[in-house]
């Protein structure tokens, strides 16, 4: 309690303190974190921290990425597969505004990165300076938080404030912005200390014992009850407590697009995807179980379709980290508040082991309707044009589920996130609340240095890989090892398709003309092939994952091909389409 | 003040947010930003530096059902820098709005009955001068426009009204976990831009 004598103690031994500049403190900042790479972009307000970072090459490695946006989403994918937080540098103006998209993208998937941006000098604010732009205002709404620096001192406690942000609680991207005078300036440095704790900030709510007994007693006197999953498990490393609450509980579990992969995909309790483009089974029966229980998912319109016929007969139990969630969209009889790592396991001691062997089999009915009417046609055509499933199919086969996936958006989105196999957690990287074409390539470039031991396969749709397609020069430059899967029906795919059910096939700006992409991988120094023919598919897959180094492959696909079972907009989930 | 027929309609009510933040830049458009982002317009708004050092107290008026309102404080409460979020009813607090009223002193003097009219509307004067007058009051939207109204025919000048203040009736509790906060964590000042005007203190290349 009494602590103003031990205060008196430090005072009279004053720290050791170095000279350095903010730049150079932020360099170690960065470090002291666990930061190894960087993905960023030059420029004349960060030319400070570019500086220092000269001499810190054999400790950082810079990726230069060749647009900001493609940083952002380097970051991304870094993070999504390492666990770790992305960090991303870009100048000031327009630097700053092509951040945007990325941590729009980042916020709405709850992916940990700290973005730094230089800044015009303090005294300059607010003039119109040469590429100056109100970054910190512009990233407001799409941020966790952000802060300008104007005094290099501030930049240890800020930088460890970030990272302490990004990651704990419901993770998030943060953005710092440091005035040019703050990288400049020399101050007295005292090391760095992480930031464990702020006053105002709650990262996980405090678990409520009464609510964790509701949950097991409604799950204990439940018929057929039901888990959806997302990507609350992976962020809160909470795998291993997930499967064995599942396989306690013997509870048919169904994942969000960003869940994929917390089990492995032929897991018996893994009954499939749910939402618009997902499984048959899991779709509908939400509409027919008795009680819902929510893992780590925010109940997105793309996963409820019409709330008011959604799960009306359920009695819902919601587990989350962010107390924003519960209620916000589908009403919770339990609200268990908390990180799933430890919520878990409080749950699975209350629950009894069973086996919902009938309800399990009526899940398998609605398979087999849909393997009969949907998935043999798409994954295993005999003639015809190629699909996209058979792709996958054939990717399967050869990675056996091994892989990181990392899509694009759009219908080769969905079928990749339908058909690919995971047996490994992080591995299916994609683009989920905001729907990002472009985020594709340079997510696979960020998603390779997080996993550099894994195969990285970037499945990337004709239309989205033209919107970030200049990063292939970042995969020449720094070799990065990304498998290119271009799948190519020369159309907007998913608005073509929009527009075939909805729009009586009125293609309005749909259809897209491309440049030859295997030449343009050529003329980055990437090899690269196309098939064409069914005959050639399976080989020509096998050669480009057996390729030293990066390696691009489109295969082109049926034009007018739809991505089944759909949930149109405005319906409910039971009244999902096969045809 | 009274939208007892519209509420009956479309459950929509007035419903004062009280937020205890940090003074920290930028956190009055984090709060803002999370109305304007669902097109809701915030009736008044008043911040001050709370009881408390370094936290400082949002008081914000809005019209909107209660299903929104709690989204709406939820979303609030998750911002870093905000320590706690309450929403209530018009009956569950005790508010108030501040108005100035200045007049001509000639008319005022001469024409109107101003000891009946400061007794009725318990304002005072704060300021006489030889050319106007101000007259203070304090009291519900509806006391301060009423005086609007019966200072409108001596030449009102111009009128001020401040954003609603409000305490919650029910309140011990937090106050004193703020205050704790506080003791044992105490918050940081605010660092601003101390450059702004003195370019030859900023360094450059």
């Amino acid at each position: 309690m009494d602590t103003a004598q031990e205060d008196a103690t430090t005072l009279t031994e004053p720290k050791k303190t170095v000279t350095v500049s903010g730049s150079v403190a932020l360099l170690e900042g960065l470090i002291a974190e666990g930061t190894d790479t960087i993905f960023g972009y030059p420029g004349g307000a960060i030319m400070p921290i570019y500086d220092a970072i000269y001499d810190y090459k054999d400790k950082l490695k810079h990726i230069l990425v060749r647009h900001e946006q493609g940083g952002t989403h380097a970051g991304q994918g870094y993070a999504r597969t390492s666990g770790k937080v992305g960090v991303v540098f870009a100048t000031s103006g327009p630097g700053a505004t092509n951040l945007v998209t990325g941590l729009a993208d980042a916020q709405i998937d709850s992916t940990p990165m700290v973005c730094i941006t230089g800044q015009v000098f303090a005294h300059l604010l607010g003039t119109d300076a040469f590429q100056e732009t109100d970054v910190i205002n512009i990233t407001t709404p799409v941020t966790k938080w952000n802060y300008q620096i104007t005094d290099a001192t501030e930049i240890p406690s800020v930088l460890a404030k970030a990272f302490y942000i990004a990651r704990s609680g419901r993770p998030g991207p943060v953005l710092i912005d440091i005035t040019k005078n703050a990288q400049l300036q020399m101050f007295e440095y005292e090391g760095y200390t992480p930031c464990e704790h702020i006053r105002s900030y709650r990262p996980k709510p405090l678990v409520r014992k009464e609510y964790i007994e509701q949950a097991a007693a409604l799950i204990n006197s439940a018929k057929k009850p039901f888990v959806l999953f997302g990507q609350g498990v992976l962020l809160g490393s909470a795998e291993q407590e997930f499967k064995a609450f599942v396989e306690k509980s013997g509870i048919p579990s169904a994942w969000t697009i960003l869940g994929a992969g917390a089990i492995p995909t032929d897991h018996p309790l893994n009954v499939g995807m749910l939402g618009m483009h997902g499984n048959y089974g899991p779709n509908v029966q939400t509409n027919a179980c008795d009680v819902l229980i929510a893992i780590g998912m925010r109940f997105d319109d793309r996963v409820t379709g019409r709330l008011d016929k959604y799960a009306k007969q359920a009695k819902v139990v919601h587990l989350d980290i962010d107390p924003a969630e519960i209620d916000k969209n589908v009403k919770a009889d339990v609200p268990v508040w908390g990180d799933c790592k430890e919520t878990l396991p409080l749950l699975t001691a209350l629950i009894e082991e069973k086996q919902h062997t009938e309800w399990l089999a009526e899940f398998r009915a609605f398979d087999k309707i849909e393997q009969e009417t949907v998935i043999q046609k798409e994954l295993n055509p005999e003639t015809g044009e190629m699909t996209m499933g058979e792709v996958l199919n054939q990717l399967n086969e050869l990675t056996k589920g091994d892989a990181v996936i990392v899509t694009d958006v759009g219908q080769h989105q969905m079928v990749a996130c339908r058909y690919a196999k995971f047996n490994n957690t992080r591995s299916n990287i994609t683009s989920g609340g905001l729907g990002t074409m472009g985020f594709g390539l340079p997510a696979a470039i960020g998603a390779k240095f997080g996993a550099p031991d894994k195969t990285v396969v970037a499945i990337i749709g004709d239309g989205g890989f033209q919107m970030t397609l200049q990063e292939l020069g970042t995969i020449m430059q720094f070799g990065v090892d990304v498998k290119i899967l271009i799948l190519n029906n020369r159309f907007l795919g998913m608005v073509r398709q929009w527009q075939e059910l909805f729009n009586e096939k009125r293609y309005s700006f749909v259809d897209i003309t491309s440049p030859d992409f295997v030449k343009l991988a050529d003329s980055y120094y990437i090899a690269g092939k196309r098939v064409e023919e069914r005959a050639d598919l399976a080989g020509a897959l096998e050669e480009m994952l057996n390729h030293k180094g990066s390696y691009l492959l489109e295969v082109m696909v049926a034009k007018e091909n739809n991505v089944f079972p759909m949930v149109p907009q405005g319906m409910s989930v039971s009244e999902i389409r096969l045809k | 003040m009274s939208n007892s027929n519209e509420t009956e309609l479309n459950g929509k009510q007035e419903f004062t947010i009280t937020v205890y933040t940090e003074n920290r830049i930028g956190i009055l458009n984090r709060i803002a930003i999370i109305f304007s982002r669902r097109k809701i317009n915030i009736e008044s708004l008043n911040t001050s530096p709370s009881e408390i050092e370094h936290i400082h107290r949002f008081n914000i008026l809005i019209h909107e059902t209660e299903e929104v309102v709690r989204k709406l404080a939820r979303q609030i409460e998750k911002q870093v820098e905000v320590l706690k979020v309450y929403y209530n009813t018009n009956e569950d607090i005790i508010w108030q709005e501040m108005a100035l009223y200045k007049v001509p002193t000639d008319t005022i003097a001469e024409r109107a009955p101003v000891e009946r009219l400061l007794r009725e509307f318990g304002a005072r004067a704060v300021v006489i001068r030889k050319d106007y007058t101000v007259f203070e009051t304090t009291g519900h939207r509806e006391e301060t426009d009423k005086l609007i109204e019966v200072l409108q025919p001596y030449g009102l000048i111009e009128f001020v009204r401040s954003a609603r203040v409000a305490i919650i009736k029910d309140s011990d509790g937090f106050n004193r976990k703020l205050r704790e906060f506080e003791r044992r964590e105490p918050g940081e000042d605010v660092i601003e831009n101390e450059f702004l005007d003195k370019e030859k203190n900023v360094f450059s290349m």
